[in-house]
């Protein structure tokens, strides 16, 4: 092996494949076989980048040639940029090198379209291939489809991948046919319809037939560019709730653009990417998975734009003050969960602890509330004096106090409330 | 007031345990024998570990609490706190004179503190898990040092043994002066002493596999290649990754 020539591979393949913000390694629970190599399991961040996101996986191009011309990705054929292309065989060496030594949880594995669709993606199958049944692998492997692959090898694909993803790119049709002329909207969503049957039908099977394979038993994810056109977040969250509720999407990545390109039709090089916009669309789309909130809780007609000085459950309590205060001592888990300030273990804390006795205030912060934030919406024991005060005014309170604690946090991996 | 001395080990504490019921011992201060501060006050009482005797209050331990419950215990013994033995002590105490279960009862100090360090040796067991960076040797070892705050070796070793089945590797503890090692059947505890500095005694080609200074160069080279620099920030990555660790980090080299 050449090493000048394949560190520069790596360096020009893993700086491509950067843009695509899914790190995730969990939701696969595939176990080691016959002393073969590897896990999957909760998934593990390995490392950190010095932008605090989680290193998890080997995420890189097989080539980053491409013969589309995307207007967002660094990859577009008309990007004058040095190119570069793994084999087969090397991206393999490389996965086993690196997870042998506890670098990565395993792969990821994405490319450039060379040739055609197809063709390409059937270089990705072989390498998950390979790695399953050569080296007896049982890491991760998250392939990203090539749009326009044909079904068959798509399905072929979630028999070796935990993972298949499938970008959407843009939040509305319009969008894409401006910025990636060469793609079509339907050649993503009827993969993804694909999956998603393949994925129910191999688990009715799996329940009669304990042998059969399993196929992405991580299931399907996609991930949309925000910032580079002109959605609204309305726009954005419907969309994400109909792939979580139609879709069985597992997750949808929001990423900022990075701005790359002295494209017009693009914010210009040097616009800030939008990362606290990221996060407030990360903390609604927890609310949707999480905290049982429906999309059109968190924005409407009238509120199209999530708020970027709070985070939106608080922004909805500050719109629902009819349904505070609630009764620690009392109500409904689900309830407790929508207060500020109180997350779901704390939630869950909650309602384990108040069996022993009733809670006032002083216990709840011990558990590791944010009573300062959680006052204007909580009844305890030993109250605070309970003031009628206006939302505007208890935004104000809290935007005044411990700014640093509730400012957004910079990262898709986020837990805060 | 009693000072009980015990070796340090689970074992020689739940012997601790069994004999502070058995003495009647009052108003006890727990300690390991490490940790035994030289001029005594008061009365002091000295543990020989009993394996019959540990087991015994296992035992009545595991009918009254839940495999979770009982997993805190041990995790936050293992955290090696100063005074953690005597929360766990109350614990126990707590948790044997309550008819009904009392693990939730996180309003109650004792309770609440256990559940909150064994949390915080919960996640150094997992950042442990992420952060072993093995270095292939000649003999095809794959070996790692960590200096972990907490005594965490006990906790990881199943998860090594699962996901790296088809290899030996070695996994070294440089403050406490122990390992874990894996030899293709079975993991075994190992005492060794390597200088803690054992990776800058021996220049990489003396023992090292001749792939290995290759990979990791790669992945110093990926770890700079996946950075977007217009995303920066320091402050949250620090918080992931505390600077205490990097010392055996390859990527952090
Ligand atoms: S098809 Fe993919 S790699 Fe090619 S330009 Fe479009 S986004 Fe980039």
């Amino acid at each position: 092996m050449n090493h000048d020539r394949i560190t520069e591979k790596l360096a020009i393949l893993a700086d491509a494949a950067k843009y695509d913000v899914s790190c995730s390694s969990s939701g696969s629970n595939r176990k080691n076989k016959e002393k073969g190599l590897g896990t999957t399991g909760n998934g593990i961040c390995h490392a950190y980048t010095e932008d605090g996101r989680c290193v998890s996986l080997l995420k890189i191009l097989l080539t980053n040639v491409c013969i589309y011309d995307c207007a967002y990705c660094v990859s577009r054929k008309s990007n004058d940029i040095k190119r570069a292309g793994f084999t087969v065989q090397e991206v393999v060496d490389l996965t086993i090198n690196f997870y042998r030594r506890n670098y990565i949880e395993g792969l990821f594995i994405s490319s450039g379209i060379f040739t055609n669709a197809d063709y390409t993606m059937e270089r990705l199958v072989l390498i998950a291939k390979k790695l399953r049944t050569e080296h007896k692998f049982s890491g991760y492997i998250h392939i990203k489809s090539i749009p326009g692959a044909s079904e068959e090898i798509i399905k072929e694909a979630g028999l070796y991948a935990d993972r298949l993803s499938i970008n959407v790119e843009m939040p509305t049709e319009k969008s894409l046919a401006l910025l990636a002329p060469d793609k079509k909207r339907e050649d993503m969503i009827q993969p993804m319809k694909v999956l998603k049957q393949a994925i129910i039908e191999n688990k009715e099977e799996k329940k009669l037939f304990k042998k059969t394979p399993v196929f992405a038993p991580a299931g399907q994810s996609t991930q949309m560019v925000i910032g580079a056109t002109a959605e609204t977040d309305l726009e954005i969250l419907y969309l994400a709730n109909g792939f979580y509720k139609k879709m069985n999407m597992r997750r949808v990545y929001y990423s900022g653009y990075v701005p790359i390109s002295n494209d017009n039709r693009l914010p210009a090089i040097g616009t800030p990417v939008p990362i606290v916009r990221e996060n407030r669309l990360y903390q609604a789309d927890w609310l949707l998975r999480f905290y049982g909130f429906n999309v059109d809780e968190i924005v409407d007609k009238n509120n199209p734009l999530l708020d970027m000085e709070i985070d939106p459950k608080l922004g909805w309590a500050l719109r629902n003050m009819q349904c505070f205060p609630i009764d620690i001592n009392t109500a409904e888990y689900q309830l407790i969960l929508r207060v500020p300030g109180i997350g779901v273990q704390s939630a869950q804390k909650i309602v384990a602890a108040r069996r022993f006795r009733r809670l006032g205030y002083g216990h709840l912060k011990k558990i590791g509330i944010s009573v300062n934030r959680a006052r204007y919406f909580i009844q305890a024991d030993n109250d605070y004096e309970v003031k009628d005060w206006q939302p505007a005014q208890i935004k104000q309170f809290i935007l005044s106090e411990g700014v640093s604690k509730y400012k957004a946090d910079f990262s898709p991996q986020i837990t805060l409330f | 007031m009693t000072t009980v001395i015990y070796d340090g080990s689970w074992q020689g504490f739940l012997t601790a345990v069994f004999e502070v019921y058995e003495y009647r011992l009052a108003d006890t201060v727990i300690c390991g024998e490490k940790f035994a501060p030289a001029n005594l006050f008061g009365a002091s009482h000295k543990v020989f570990t009993d394996e019959a005797k540990a087991v015994r209050v296992w035992d009545r331990l595991r009918q009254k609490l839940t495999p979770g419950a009982y997993r805190q215990l041990y995790d936050s013994f293992l955290s090696e706190d100063k005074g953690v033995e005597d929360v766990l002590m109350r614990y126990i105490r707590y948790s044997l004179a309550s008819k009904v279960a009392m693990e939730n009862d996180f309003s109650h100090p004792d309770i609440l503190q256990v559940k909150q360090v064994s949390r915080k040796v919960h996640r150094e067991k997992h950042r442990m898990e992420a952060f072993v960076r093995f270095q292939l040797t000649k003999d095809q070892l794959y070996y790692a040092i960590v200096q972990p705050d907490h005594n965490v070796l006990p906790l990881i070793a199943r998860h090594f043994k699962a996901r790296y089945a088809d290899q030996r590797w070695l996994i070294y503890d440089a403050t406490r002066k122990y390992g874990i090692y894996y030899d293709l059947e079975k993991v075994e505890e190992v005492q060794l002493n390597f200088t803690a500095d054992l990776q800058n005694e021996f220049t990489v080609s003396e023992i090292y596999d001749e792939h290995e200074s290759l990979y990791q160069h790669l992945w110093q080279q990926y770890f700079k290649s996946v950075n977007i620099a217009a995303r920066k920030n320091t402050k949250l990555h620090i918080q992931h990754m505390p600077k205490r660790y990097w010392k055996y980090l390859v990527e952090k080299k």
